[in-house]
């Protein structure tokens, strides 16, 4: 009868994209279906422009995007199809909760397909049209995702833009934008010109208002993201997982080290957050800037096994030892958590690195991973075996529909903390077998 | 290692601070996320009775809650009000107020954009659009009629003398405009939330403004508040723990359900913690019901499962320290009521969204609850008397909150320990132990 978690929703929910070309429906399409895996929703994109490519193998020119062109809207109407059908298959077969529709959907008449389609099955529709008319977005747009798609892999960078721009305009004359008055029993956000302005309109549910919340929090400002965990501890050094304890000496040399990559890389307004423990704090101290500290960022809670090296907790533990191994992402400690739990915990983190601009988080290992995987778009299974060893600055800096990352050792020694999935993850196994991949220590 | 890398642990809070001797003025870490850095106000627009004051009043309350230091005005007098705010947030810490008058009219709005600019405020406009003539005039009935400036009128006349009122404004009423205003940051509501216009969120607070605004509504419900059924730690005076039901516990479970199918709740959502005794207690229900970790019991690191008496035995400064400031105190290696608070935003986030919802959690967890819906302080909260086997069915009325508190006559040990006379760290264990509850 119980739910171990709450419920966001409690039916397939479509979420529509409506928009120009170029007007970023991809770019946020992406994004927010990173952000609901992530939180633990799972969702998937459907891009219509990628079933078309499936069916027309070469793409010639823009007019394929006559309106009058006959033959190219059949084989459009019938991609379209193919797409809700995909999008069924993945709501009743693959336990789906989300589906975004990645489309230009900018008449009535298709709005009003879908919105019947999902009516049918019993879907909830919420619609995110992205309007913005400065030509200097949408050109800097084109060119950093449009001229690298399969589309132009023959043309140059001119005839490219021109033939989009041309694209463009195929749509213009028959695009009506969702209306405030005629559109007034649909759920929708209308966002203008990058999220200077946004229209929302009967917000159904919980979910929803998570996505309208996040969709107001995120930005296209360049700007650059710095994870790192605290310098070498002394419970690092004794392979003790947990604990509040300070640097030890490399741990000392490490936050030095860190203070100086910082300043050469000549960070414009750059904010540094910690956790609420001694080891992150030290490290921020050596910067010499203000630091915020984050509860939400102190390292997973190993509950009963805080402070333990493996082989205690294998010998203590064996059994929790090996549940551990084998589902790591849920697994919770006695009176401890979950990465799961974990990942909950820094939703406001993440909300928050949205608004934000240049950022250094001086955090922890099982913290880095769970942020990084949000940014890497890792799943479930990958996240808890993320490598983020100690001493290395991982530098994120998001580009065209993801995140381009940069990894930064800063050469000052350090035990490794890394222990990987060994092969038998079995109850019965014996102690060698368990211990099998941790990593060396004092 | 370097004076300036050492850190002591602050003995009320926990927290980590450079160097032994350094002023706290000078540190550099923040031991909170800073939600803006200027001061704001905030300026309601909008006709009479179009919820202003709901939405000031009920805003002022969640910031509180959540720590953001918050004054809600009622103007009538414009230029006093400035004052006043100005003083509010040099002289007394504050950080958002919120300007609560119709500011109908571009001149009014101006001066208050001016006031701001010269003192370095940021200004966040909340305006309610309503052209409903029914949901106008039951706001009229529910808060005008009974206004001290009615005392002496009849209800019809009343309201025919409000509606007259109203369109006083309504001649000179410009509402705030997309294009002319779109250097602004506001957010427009319209027909209590069916739509909204977000202009120009500038920081991290307006952006969790614009995020409760979307999330309130105004369909009447009630929130039934009740701690888990009695344990076996409640009955040995042991705090935390994670243990089941004692028999009495079980009868109160039984009682739970008989009371819920009385009140004949419509579509009534079940929540509880990931703790076995809420679970227990839900159980006996036989509705689905929903655990949130965020409602687990407030955590007592290493007091946990300990009787006061135990505590006051191996960590009597620690224990006299929580008596000195019992919010703000953290257990080492657990958590403060000040935590729990954050931890619950998500929660009270949710129970706003819904509508009949029974939780059954925690004595502190309701405390913090119970003090969101009741307007309680941070020194209050901690003292909240949240019995065991008694419910509490809060009801939104006008521009607060009915409590009706429901007793289920299932015999339980008391859990509330009141803040003793003595609260030195020098005092003996007598005094500290004057106000423990009786237990095996």
């Amino acid at each position: 009868r119980f739910t171990s978690r709450p419920q966001f929703t409690n039916c397939p929910t479509m979420i529509v994209m409506v928009g120009l070309p170029a007007r970023g429906k991809t770019y946020i399409s992406k994004k927010l279906t990173r952000y609901l895996n992530w939180i633990g929703v799972p969702t998937q994109v459907f891009n219509l422009g990628q079933y078309r490519r499936e069916v027309v193998q070469t793409y010639k020119n823009y007019e394929f995007f006559r309106p009058d062109n006959e033959e190219a809207m059949k084989i459009r109407r019938s991609c379209a199809s193919n797409a809700l059908k995909d999008i069924a298959n993945y709501f009743t077969k693959e336990q789906g909760q989300v589906a975004v529709f990645d489309a230009t959907n900018t008449t009535r008449e298709r709005r009003g397909a879908i919105i019947s389609f999902a009516k049918e099955k019993g879907y909830k529709v919420f619609f995110i049209e992205s309007v913005c008319d400065d030509p200097e977005i949408i050109e800097a747009n084109i060119m950093q995702v449009k001229l690298s798609s399969p589309d132009y892999e023959n043309y140059d960078k001119e005839e490219a833009l021109v033939d989009f721009l041309k694209r463009i305009d195929c749509y213009k004359m028959s695009y009506v934008p969702l209306d405030e008055e005629k559109d007034r029993h649909l759920s929708f956000i209308k966002i203008f010109n990058v999220g200077s302005r946004y229209l929302v309109n009967r917000v159904q549910d919980h979910i929803q208002s998570r996505i309208v919340y996040y969709l107001m929090n995120i930005h296209v400002t360049p700007r650059s993201i710095y994870l790192s965990r605290h310098g070498e501890s002394e419970l690092n050094l004794l392979g003790r997982i947990g604990g509040d304890t300070g640097l030890s000496s490399q741990g000392q040399k490490y936050a030095k080290a860190l203070a100086e990559f910082i300043r050469g890389q000549s960070i414009k307004d750059l904010k540094v957050w910690t956790s609420h423990m001694k080891r992150t704090i030290q490290t921020a101290e050596a910067l010499g800037v203000p630091y915020e500290q984050w509860k939400a960022l102190n390292e997973i809670d190993a509950g009963v096994c805080e402070e333990m090296t493996y082989e205690e907790i294998q010998a203590t533990h064996p059994e929790e030892f090996a549940l551990r191994d084998q589902d790591k992402y849920r697994y919770r400690y006695p009176k401890g958590e979950s990465y799961e739990d974990l990942v909950h915990r820094l939703e406001p983190v993440i909300m928050e690195l949205e608004r934000q601009e240049n950022v250094l988080v001086i955090c922890h290992q099982a913290v880095m991973r769970c942020l990084l995987a949000y940014f890497l778009d890792k799943s479930a299974d990958d996240l808890p075996y993320l490598k983020c060893p100690l001493h290395t600055v991982l530098k994120l800096t998001p580009l065209a529909y993801g995140c381009k990352v940069e990894s930064f050792y800063l050469n000052i020694q350090a035990v490794n903390t890394h222990r990987d999935r060994p092969t038998n993850v079995n109850v019965a196994r014996k102690p060698e077998e368990a211990l099998q991949t941790v990593p060396e220590h004092l």
